[in-house]
């Protein structure tokens, strides 16, 4: 009898995994403005690069545009790759651009930032890497677009590339 | 024409495969004492026809042959040679033609080399491993077929990503399926002996041998996996806790706790049900591990391919084989013998359990880490992210007593031992590695107690089994790996809280000073190869008397365009040097990136050790 209990237990169990997982197969892996929107953590508090200064990360995401979250390291090979669509991307005045820093030595990010420019509008650190991971991030570079209800909205893993940077400008133009 | 081949010899497996289902259902009903010829025969032709039509795809790789859409996807005529042969497997197709032929490969071997066991059983074992197979040939055959044609056909292929262009990387994948495709006949097995009551010691000691090969192919494809991401990825760790690394550990984890405790059915004949849920659970987890990377339900970067429905035919077939196997258990458990062991709490069977307790705690902090973003996901529509703190907070504490029970199981007798008065000797290597410990940790800025005390138990454990080596008559292969396993503990706690790094832009002929060394960099070359250009950097490192030369290279691959950076590494048996440079924007400047890693090569070699002793205790197996 006993038995019995535990193998119905194990069975509905094993069937409920498969549910999970075949739904999990049908998600799409980027957020779609349509689908039910993870709002911001609201007490993300990081220190300015330059100044020193605590910010609230909310503080610093605009209202009227969209903001877009990139997180690297000037260890981070990747994060050079990508590093040029940022600069083009700063250059449109429609998106507000927040770097933050991930694990690095602060003196390697600064030269970083001077020799291949600086194209965010500010610059947070995140020293020991635990704000990025509060954020949801898995690793660097990690690129998050959020709107005007401080909504992410997309999220892109690993470096941007031209089809992402196609899609980050058509979805400003919206 | 060489496309209609492979598919043709695919269909007659599948024929071979369904004809041995009946056939073997037939004859396990009709409780047969003997087995029939056409067994034999049936499984040489499917061996055969699985052989055939994998390299026929070899062939269709090495030659170039674009009419198959595989090749045309994942090669290109300027390929060197070994990698066109790699590439047969570094693809989605390929991979799981290899997976088929293991898996038949392994089913023949199994039959030739248990005639001594009871005819039944191997029907038995047979019909679930044609299962499997029957499974696998009907994903590949309409999911994922590797002789597509494509027409017209093209005169050049699409190439194979640069970053898997790498020899270890060439041999990771194979050996990794042996593992994986392992565990499938230990499945098999395990449900046969469950159904025919042969649960017990002298099955035991058959499928050991299983195991064993499984396991230590396991072991050095993750070897091998680690040591590729080592100096490929050019981030200088060999651990990332990426999902895929996960996937791979979870049945490792399983199968070390199968490898214990199938040593306690065969020398006690206990832990029946136990050794069979274990042998379960170690296929479904290789199996999911199949799926969660194949599907594209992870984001990583090892996912081959994203196709939902390849995903869904995977995931019904786990669960069909999962609950295949959950009710040949649940309605054969009285069949475990009554065995009125008694137990005592001070014996050799204890600690092996708690070996398998602290296996399952290890498993399970990883499947939850893997697992547990994908149903809050699924469920709650959030997104987290699990990262090494998560792991290392949850497992690294454990090691401790984990350590020290690993130190003392092995010379703790069988059925009965008392805890001895207080020996001297173990009270001197206690001391010893604590004040060897406490000298390392005080000498850095780590957490003291902390580290001290994992130091303290890993070192413990390294003199105790070096110790035991004085011991005549115990078991060799376990004193191998458990060397291996304290050389292991003992490199990595090491190389955490002794590397160092420093990271600058320079140009030619820059100089940098720092930790006491001096950097210079003293020229770059251009130069070509068969299928990429590369910029090799000269530096050169000085530190106190001693000169290292470093030839770090940036490849720039033409077909597809991808730029990889390749470190060089200085080792030697104390430390590793890595030097690795990258482009960046400025006209002349290079990101240089120095890091000087201890004990490196240790690592490696300490995982080389406990395979050792898995292969010394396969040989020993056999001898008698």
């Amino acid at each position: 009898m006993k038995n019995n209990k535990i193998f119905y237990f194990v069975v509905i169990l094993i069937v409920a995994i498969f549910f999970v997982l075949l739904l999990g197969l049908k998600e799409e892996k980027n957020y779609s403005p349509q689908s039910n929107l993870k709002k911001l953590n609201n007490s993300i508090l990081l220190k300015e690069l330059y100044s020193g200064k605590n910010i609230f990360l909310n503080d610093l995401l605009l209202e009227n545009e969209l903001n877009l979250i990139n997180i690297w390291a000037s260890w981070c090979s990747p994060c050079k790759a990508e590093h040029p669509y940022l600069i083009n991307l700063n250059e449109r005045s429609d998106l507000n651009l927040i770097g933050i820093n991930y694990k690095d030595n602060l003196d390697n990010s600064k030269k970083f930032l001077s020799d291949l420019g600086n194209p965010y509008d500010e610059v947070l650190v995140d020293s020991d890497g635990t704000k990025s991971i509060e954020l949801g991030a898995i690793g660097v570079p990690e690129t998050y677009l959020i709107n005007n209800e401080n909504k992410i909205i997309k999220k892109f893993i690993g470096p941007l590339d031209q089809d992402d940077y196609e899609d980050i400008i058509s979805l400003i133009k919206k | 024409m060489i496309n209609q081949i492979g598919a043709y010899s695919l269909y007659i497996c599948l024929f071979a495969s369904v004809y041995l289902i009946f056939k073997s259902y037939i004859s396990s009903k009709n409780f047969d004492k003997k087995i029939d010829q056409t067994f034999f025969a049936t499984l040489s032709v499917q061996l055969f026809m699985t052989i055939l039509s994998f390299f026929t795809l070899v062939f269709a790789f090495v030659f170039s042959d674009f009419s198959n859409i595989t090749v045309f996807n994942n090669s290109h005529t300027l390929k060197p040679l070994f990698y066109k042969i790699s590439g047969t497997w570094g693809n989605h197709e390929g991979s799981l033609l290899l997976w088929l032929l293991v898996l038949t490969f392994f089913l023949f071997i199994f039959f030739v080399t248990s005639k001594k066991m009871n005819a039944r059983y191997r029907i038995l074992t047979i019909l679930f491993q044609e299962i499997i197979i029957l499974g696998f040939l009907l994903f590949i055959l309409f999911t994922s077929n590797p002789f597509l044609n494509i027409l017209p056909i093209p005169d050049e292929g699409l190439g194979l990503n640069p970053i898997l262009q790498d020899p270890a990387l060439a041999i990771h994948p194979p050996l990794l399926y042996v593992g994986y495709v392992g565990t499938s006949i230990i499945f098999s097995a395990s449900l046969a002996a469950l159904i025919t009551k042969t649960v017990d010691n002298v099955w035991a000691s058959h499928i050991k041998n299983w195991i064993l090969v499984s396991w230590v192919f396991l072991s050095v494809g993750i070897l091998l996996g680690s040591i590729w991401a080592y100096y490929e990825l050019g981030w200088g760790g060999f651990w990332f806790w990426d999902p895929v690394e996960n996937v791979s550990l979870m049945p490792w984890f399983c199968l070390t706790a199968l490898l214990h405790s199938i040593i306690v059915l065969k020398n006690r004949n206990i832990f029946h049900s136990w050794t069979v849920i274990l042998s379960i659970t170690t296929f479904s987890l290789s199996m999911s591990g199949t799926f969660l990377v194949r599907s594209g339900i992870l984001n990583s970067i090892h996912t081959f391919a994203n196709d939902p429905s390849r995903g869904v035919f995977i995931l019904t077939f786990l669960l069909f084989l999962v609950l295949l196997a959950i009710f040949i258990f649940f309605f054969n458990q009285k069949n475990f013998p009554d065995t009125h062991q008694r137990s005592f709490l001070v014996s050799r069977e204890t600690s092996i359990l708690i070996n398998n307790w602290f296996m399952m705690f290890f498993l399970s902090v990883v499947l939850v880490g893997t697992a547990y973003p994908i149903f809050l996901e699924v469920v709650n529509d959030a997104k987290i992210s699990v990262g090494p703190p998560f792991y290392h907070k949850l497992i690294v504490p454990f090691l401790i007593p984990f350590l020290f029970f690993m130190a003392l199981g092995p010379n703790i007798k069988w059925i009965k031992d008392k805890i001895k008065k207080l020996n001297i000797s173990q009270i001197i290597f206690l001391i010893l590695s604590f004040l060897i410990s406490f000298f390392i940790v005080f000498n850095t800025n780590t957490n003291y107690l902390f580290s001290t005390l994992l130091f303290t138990f890993s070192f413990y454990l390294f003199f105790k089994v070096i110790n035991s080596f004085q011991k005549k008559n115990s078991n060799l292969s376990q004193k191998v790996s458990h060397l291996g396993f304290s050389i292991f503990m003992l490199s990595i706690l090491l190389n955490g809280i002794l590397s160092k790094e420093n990271s600058a832009n320079m140009k030619v002929g820059d100089e940098i000073n720092f930790l006491n060394k001096k950097l210079i960099f003293e020229n770059v070359k251009v130069e070509s190869d068969t299928n990429f250009k590369k910029l090799i950097g000269e530096f050169k490192l000085k530190d106190n008397e001693k000169i290292i030369h470093f030839r770090p290279e940036i490849r720039v691959y033409s077909q597809p365009e991808t730029i990889t950076s390749e470190a060089d590494i200085s080792s030697t048996l104390f430390s590793d040097d890595f030097l690795v440079f990258s482009l960046i924007k400025n006209d002349g400047f290079f990101n240089v990136r120095y890091q000087h890693k201890p004990l490196m090569i240790w690592i490696w070699i300490s995982v080389l050790l406990m395979s050792l002793g898995g292969v010394l205790s396969f040989f020993k197996l056999n001898e008698k």
